[in-house]
């Protein structure tokens, strides 16, 4: 099948398939520890470890567009800047 | 009683999976992948990294757009929720006039954007047009091809004019399903009318309103075809709203790349924005339940 439609590009691919592990990861975690461990965070109101996810993903991209917006092109503090946050949200939000 | 937890049944959702996939993830990979690159066509692509985003987050017209965007969006949800509240509750509940009601109500919403754009531009136009001919005979200076005030005004009237009736409808399901009890018991209680609206009408609405909020959100921030057809994002760019830009960036300049990455950058924004609403919303309606 060719899918030279699609551009794909190595950096691209990457990034799906971080994402790809990332729900793959969601789905093993939540097979062993089923009901999305609900809880009250910093935002007071309930977020299962799905939200928690969406939200590290959304933030990041939103990082990610600011650092290119206010600072520049190299986007590696950029990433170091989004893991810190999603750590911070998976541990307070 | 334990919950039974199948998750075979999880494959039951595979179809669906594989229609969304088909419909919505594969082509957003695509945008993805040409937001870093750049085309001149024949599938020839060249590397530009984070070019298009870095030029698109120092653009004045990408936020001139967003900005109008906004404020469409705001006036729009101003107008229509508290006026579809509002009709609803003018609305009767039973005799033969509820089917002449909603079936009036549902007309508009069954009219395609391009023919509302199209009706919107004859009736607007002041040599030929019922509105503009009347309101140029009365005196007023109502031009909406030259004034950008009056481009504002029919484009934001044929919105409310066209949806309305869709925040009508939904409020006016969530009214119906209120039992008769629930207005008896504040008969007895002697509440005003006010408070039936606060305390019974409006709390039973919330999970309609919230779809309702959420649909006109993502519809008015997405709006195209309507403002296309009459004003084509005129005059100058004064209602040239995003979508319309990125149109013109992406078949008009052929501008692929800069085009892919305001997408982006666009579905952000609205993925930002919806999970605000429906975040409080759902969470409003928590801590009244």
């Amino acid at each position: 099948m060719d899918f030279s439609w699609m551009a794909w590009t190595g950096p691209t691919a990457a990034f799906f398939g971080v994402v790809f592990l990332l729900l793959l990861g969601m789905g093993v975690w939540e097979y062993f520890a089923p009901g999305g461990s609900p809880r009250v965070g910093l935002l007071r109101f309930e977020t299962t470890r799905g939200d928690r996810l969406f939200l590290s993903l959304l933030g990041s991209a939103f990082i990610c567009l600011a650092w290119l917006g206010l600072v520049g092109p190299n986007l590696w503090w950029a990433l170091v800047l989004c893991l810190v946050y999603a750590a911070c949200v998976f541990r307070w939000v | 009683m334990e919950k039974t937890w199948n998750n075979k049944a999880w494959f039951m959702v595979l179809p669906v999976l594989l229609l969304v996939a088909f419909s919505a993830v594969i082509p957003l990979m695509t945008v993805v992948n040409y937001s870093v690159q750049d085309t001149f066509g024949n599938n020839v692509f060249f590397w530009a990294g984070t070019e298009w985003f870095e030029e698109l987050l120092h653009s004045q017209r990408f936020y001139d757009a967003l900005v109008r965007n906004l404020i469409f969006s705001a006036v729009i949800l101003a107008i229509e929720v508290p006026l579809g509240i509002g009709i609803a509750l003018a609305m009767p509940r039973k005799g033969w006039a509820v089917p002449v009601c909603l079936v009036t109500m549902a007309l508009p919403l069954l009219i395609p954007w391009n023919v509302v754009g199209t009706i919107w531009q004859v009736f607007g136009r002041v040599d030929i047009g019922l509105l503009g001919h009347t309101l140029a005979a009365m005196g007023v200076n109502y031009n909406y091809v030259q004034d950008p005030f009056a481009a504002w005004i029919t484009v934001v009237v044929m919105d409310v004019w066209h949806w309305t009736s869709l925040v009508v409808l939904l409020c006016y399901a969530g009214l119906v399903s209120i039992p008769e009890a629930f207005y008896q018991a504040a008969r007895i209680d002697g509440a005003s009318r006010w408070s039936v609206f606060r305390y019974i009408q409006l709390p039973k609405m919330h999970r309609v309103l919230l779809i309702a909020v959420l649909l006109r959100f993502m519809d008015s921030f997405m709006i195209y075809t309507e403002p296309f057809v009459v004003t084509g994002g005129g005059p100058g760019n004064t209602t040239t709203f995003m979508s319309i830009d990125l149109v013109k960036m992406a078949i008009g300049q052929f501008d692929l790349g800069p085009a892919a990455a305001m997408s982006l950058v666009y579905f952000l924004i609205v993925l930002l924005m919806c999970w605000v609403f429906y975040t409080v919303m759902t969470n409003y309606g928590q801590e009244k339940d």
